[in-house]
């Protein structure tokens, strides 16, 4: 008999996953899963709703970057209220919007980074499980944790200040913004007396992070560097220019050897080129590039992709880091998985320079908010996510009610690179052993939590209808009994 | 004394209650002095390894994984406290319930305008993954909850207040802003 070995759930990620490894006689791994275990049904759901509530709505879909989905939404109903998309806002809208976006990945990846991945690096893979979590940090290096706690703030104050509330806010709607930012929140965030609060140490304490992974990096190499390689393409937006941009651009796509497979598109046509396969196993659709197909066609997203994909970055110190990035792997797309935590940081340092920027742009103060053209009945809106492509597809009919909506969410576009990953790490450390420790389990969700997977996200399927399902009170007495549809 | 034991969940929720709670920002620090924590997704504590003092439930229910997790949650923790929304009343996830779930399933899998490659009309029934229920059910219509914050999410400081209260074995102090929220 073989051996069935479950991670369940998966821990330090947002939502809800679990692995299932199977091992033959000879301890081979003969299988492995990532399934994601949740639905909603919001493409269902959402119908005959008004198109304004969508970036509402939709944001729900995830506590932890739902300003991404504020966003996205509310970029596809740029397109359905006739005020085109990224340049066609006012730049009031666009720069508030930017301003909320780089805040939110700011905040997320601060998250991600300090509360959720550190205490791996910190603790070791093997560490004590007990200690293993934020709280372990905050015993052990108070410093940093109060650094991460402190930069998540940051974030979520920017958020705040655009947005009306840190987590579901409303500052985004169709054609623009529903507010500027106050002069009291600009001097706050940008020379707040709290010592700890305002953009210059933000700016400080990206680049500390910076050279806390790099001093960590060259004293654990085989960690960072070899933990989890395996080839892949990558596919993110980009600035016309191949600028690295976050919230706006064509979509391109290269492959392992740095060749373009996708070549700067409009998002607007999106379906032409992506398409997604369901497996029986996961609620998470598995997307390919149609043009190479099911088998070969998947392709990564996230902090890593875009630093594949972009050609350089628009502010000079997260440049001279990316310069650095490149010069590791020669110029060619880095597929080492542990590096996006490399990546990651840069970001958070690219982040914080662009919000310095608009807090000093007189237009995010004043200026005309929202702008409206000649209404269409269908729309796209995507942004880069902290964890990557975000795809948001709506059409409305003349009562204005959407009647389709289709999401393909960053986690989802990772579901195959996190699948490779799993079952690379299994091999790895899993292969031939006599007993599987909870370290070996660990390594295989640590080769999961470089994706920052945000599992909540990637819930808007559904599974079947349970042939019976029974539910009981707290007393165990029966309240429902369901059988088929 | 020993420290109160907490323990947190997230069911059919987004994370969104447990990211307000990390909005008490340093008050982690003294959060962390106050409490120990037990089984939570952020730790790596998988299984219950005590009985729990205060239990943090976010989301309703939405499938039997849900509803066993609840259970577990009830036996394992002397109070409930249902957080935010979706563990009061189901929250949006509940707007699928009047609507046939062989619908949602269809329009995810077969209707979606990326699944042209799905020539199969494969929708998913793997044994791992769990069942959905007819409906999402709020918590309190599963087992007995002993506490409510309202809220989408609950404020970070209605949180803090009310472990703090909990702890304290005081009364929850709710705002008119607590009650009415978006």
């Amino acid at each position: 008999m073989g051996q069935k070995i479950t991670i369940d759930p998966v821990t330090r990620v947002e939502g809800h996953g679990k692995v299932t490894i199977l091992l033959d006689n000879e301890g081979n791994i003969e299988q492995t899963r990532l399934h994601i275990v949740e639905f909603r049904g919001f493409e269902r759901f959402i119908q005959g709703r008004p198109y304004w509530e969508a970036p509402v709505l939709v944001q729900r879909l995830c506590g932890i970057c739902p300003v991404s989905h504020h966003l996205a939404a509310a970029k596809a109903m740029d397109v359905i209220v006739g005020a085109g998309t990224g340049a066609g806002l006012t730049p009031t809208g666009e720069k508030m919007r930017r301003l909320m976006h780089y805040g939110q990945i700011f905040q997320s990846h601060s998250l991600h980074f300090f509360h959720l991945a550190s205490p791996d690096l910190l603790f070791g893979i093997e560490g004590d499980p007990l200690k293993r979590n934020i709280i372990g940090v905050i015993f052990e290096n108070k410093e940093l944790a109060v650094q991460g706690v402190m930069m998540r703030k940051y974030g979520q104050e920017v958020i705040r200040a655009t947005a009306g509330k840190k987590i579901h806010g409303t500052g985004a709607i169709p054609g623009g913004i529903n507010k500027h930012l106050t002069v009291e929140d600009k001097e706050y965030l940008l020379n707040g007396l709290d010592p700890t609060m305002n953009i210059h140490k933000m700016i400080d304490w990206s680049l500390a992070a910076l050279d806390f992974f790099h001093d960590y990096h060259a004293k654990n190499r085989e960690l960072i560097d070899d933990f989890s390689v395996f080839s892949s393409s990558s596919l993110s937006i980009v600035r016309k220019d191949g600028a690295m941009d976050l919230y706006h651009g064509v979509l391109r796509a290269v492959n392992s050897e740095g060749k373009k497979i996708l070549h700067d598109v409009d998002y607007q046509d999106y379906d032409r080129y992506i398409d997604e396969e369901v497996k029986t196993w996961s609620y998470m659709k598995f997307p390919y590039l149609k043009e190479i197909g099911k088998k070969n066609g998947w392709y990564t997203v996230g902090p890593l992709a875009r630093m594949n994909t972009a050609e350089f970055i628009d502010t000079p110190l997260a440049q001279k880091e990316f310069e650095k990035f490149k010069a590791y792997t020669k110029g060619k797309p880095n597929n080492m998985s542990m590096h996006m935590h490399w990546a990651r940081l840069i970001e958070i340092l690219h982040c914080a320079e662009m919000i310095k920027i608009l807090l000093n742009d007189p237009d995010v103060l004043e200026g005309e908010l929202v702008k409206k053209g000649q209404k269409q009945l269908e729309g796209v809106g995507v942004v880069e996510a902290p964890r990557g492509t975000l795809f948001h597809h709506y059409r409305i009919n003349e009562n204005d009610q959407i009647v389709m909506a289709n999401l393909i969410v960053s986690t989802t576009n990772n579901n195959q690179p996190m699948n490779e990953a799993v079952n690379y790490v299994a091999n790895k450390v899993m292969k031939g052993k006599s007993q599987i420790t909870e370290g070996m389990m660990n390594a295989v969700e640590v080769a999961i939590r470089a994706y920052d997977p945000c599992l909540s996200c990637a819930t808007h399927a559904l599974g079947q209808m349970p042939l019976e399902i029974s539910l009981y009170d707290a007393k165990d007495k029966l309240i429902d009994l369901k059988r088929s549809f | 004394m020993s420290k109160p034991i907490i323990a947190t969940t997230s069911l059919a929720g987004c994370f969104g209650c447990h990211m307000s709670l990390l909005d008490i920002d340093d008050r982690i620090l003294e959060l962390v002095e106050l409490v120990e924590f037990n089984k939570s997704p952020i730790n790596d504590i998988k299984k219950f390894t005590k009985v729990c003092d205060i239990g943090l439930i976010e989301g309703g229910c939405c499938n039997s994984e849900n509803v066993h997790i609840l259970r577990d949650f009830r036996a394992n923790c002397k109070i409930l406290v249902a957080v935010g929304e979706c563990a009061l009343m189901g929250g949006l996830p509940a707007l699928r319930n009047n609507i046939p779930i062989r619908e949602c399933l269809e329009e995810a899998y077969i209707n979606s305008v990326t699944v042209v490659g799905n020539e199969d009309k494969i929708i998913p029934n793997d044994p791992e993954i769990p069942i959905l229920l007819d409906r999402v059910y709020p918590c309190h219509e599963v087992v007995k909850i002993d506490y409510f914050l309202p809220g989408c999410p609950p404020s970070a400081n209605l949180i803090w207040e009310a472990l703090i209260a909990i702890i304290n074995g005081e009364e929850i102090k709710m705002d008119y802003d607590d009650i009415k929220f978006d």
